[in-house]
């Protein structure tokens, strides 16, 4: 899942300088379980707006909406009759949510009202860590289902550095070594041999260096006709 | 003065109540809510309490470890410092806000926490939407 948190209160009165009817959009997807974006934080956020506004006399009308998947233009096609009259939305979906609405809607502005930050999981309750870069070349078969790229803070493929220290990383005493975690893991799986040999030098192209990266699955690509026929949105 | 006081069915009522059957005087200013938990105040409630025009509000529940629900007031806690958060931000100040821990048979603590948030109100003066709500 997308793990992202609410910009400081102080940002978002900032960004909606100027805008009067505002559309607080939130999502029930991943930003509701990292608890930044649902229905629950929408309402918070949407009410603390208005006593900002009723507070410091800005003209500020804030209604609020939750979507079920604010990345797919079929559940952010049910914000349309939520838009008429609006200024601003401000989407406290990630990153994707916000420039799916505002891809739909080109004549509302779209404020970001969260800071997107990266993949990963419920560690425990409010606790959230990052575990996949989204390299494009997966060598979890190879790490004992850990991530080198991003829980690694060298993103080493062939650990661990001098750095380790009693199964903690350098950077911090509470940050587990990922390399450690590795050897752990595939000794727990009978599978240490896969340490003997080197992994080599990653492919990185299909990173993020070559421009936003486009994922096509030909099965399920319709053609003009269908699109046509199912009046698909372009 | 308006002061808001969202009160759990437990520790706090019993302790509110002891306090009217033993004519324990505390501010007619205070305007209480029974929660059948602390733990089901919600950071929203407290901020419509506030744009209705409360000039203070506190969340009474058990004393800590002593909880009917176990951990109602741990999350009444996490909330109240998320709404202080906000109130700091939305420019009302978080002193407007705290929360007490109370036992049924203290009766004796009603006085000094209603005095308490309204010489914060004397401090910080009304809030400003109390006069417009």
């Amino acid at each position: 899942m997308i793990i992202a948190e609410q910009k400081p209160l102080e940002e978002i009165f900032k960004l909606l300088q100027g805008h009067e009817r505002i559309l607080v959009a939130g999502c029930r997807s991943c930003v509701a379980i990292c608890l930044a974006g649902g229905e629950k934080e929408v309402g918070v956020l949407a009410e603390a707006l208005r006593l900002r506004a009723a507070l410091a006399q800005l003209p500020w009308q804030v209604d609020e909406a939750t979507v079920e998947r604010q990345c797919e233009k079929e559940w952010v096609s049910e914000l349309a009759p939520l838009l008429k009259g609006k200024d601003a939305v401000l989407s406290i979906a990630c990153g994707v949510g916000a420039q799916t609405i505002q891809a739909m809607y080109p004549q509302v502005r779209v404020l970001p009202g969260l800071n997107t930050s990266n993949m990963g999981a419920p560690e425990e309750a409010g606790v959230f860590m990052e575990k996949c870069g989204g390299c494009g070349d997966c060598v979890l078969h190879l790490t004992g289902g850990i991530c080198p790229i991003v829980r690694c803070a060298k993103s080493l493929l062939n650990g661990p550095c001098g750095g380790s220290q009693d199964g903690k990383c350098e950077i911090s005493p509470e940050v587990p070594c990922a390399w450690d975690q590795i050897y752990r893991s595939l000794e727990g799986l009978g599978r240490l041999e896969l340490l003997e040999e080197p992994i080599p030098p990653k492919n990185w192209m299909p990173s993020r260096s070559g421009g936003p990266r486009k994922v096509v699955r030909p099965e399920a690509v319709m053609t003009e006709e269908q699109k046509r026929q199912k009046g698909v949105r372009p | 003065m308006r002061v808001v006081g969202f009160i759990c069915g437990h520790g706090a009522e019993g302790a509110f109540d002891q306090a009217g059957e033993r004519r324990i005087q505390y501010s007619p200013d205070v305007m209480l809510i029974m929660m059948p938990c602390a733990g089901r105040v919600d950071v929203l409630h407290i901020l419509r309490a506030f744009r209705e025009g409360a000039d203070a509000a506190f969340v009474g529940c058990c004393l800590e470890g002593n909880c009917h629900h176990v951990y109602g007031n741990i999350e009444a806690r996490k909330r109240v410092e998320q709404a202080q958060g906000i109130l700091e931000s939305v420019g009302l100040g978080a002193r407007r806000l705290e929360i007490f821990h109370l036992a049924s048979n203290q009766a004796w603590k009603v006085p000094q926490l209603t005095e308490e948030m309204l010489s914060r109100v004397q401090e910080l003066g009304p809030n400003p939407l109390g006069a417009r709500a």
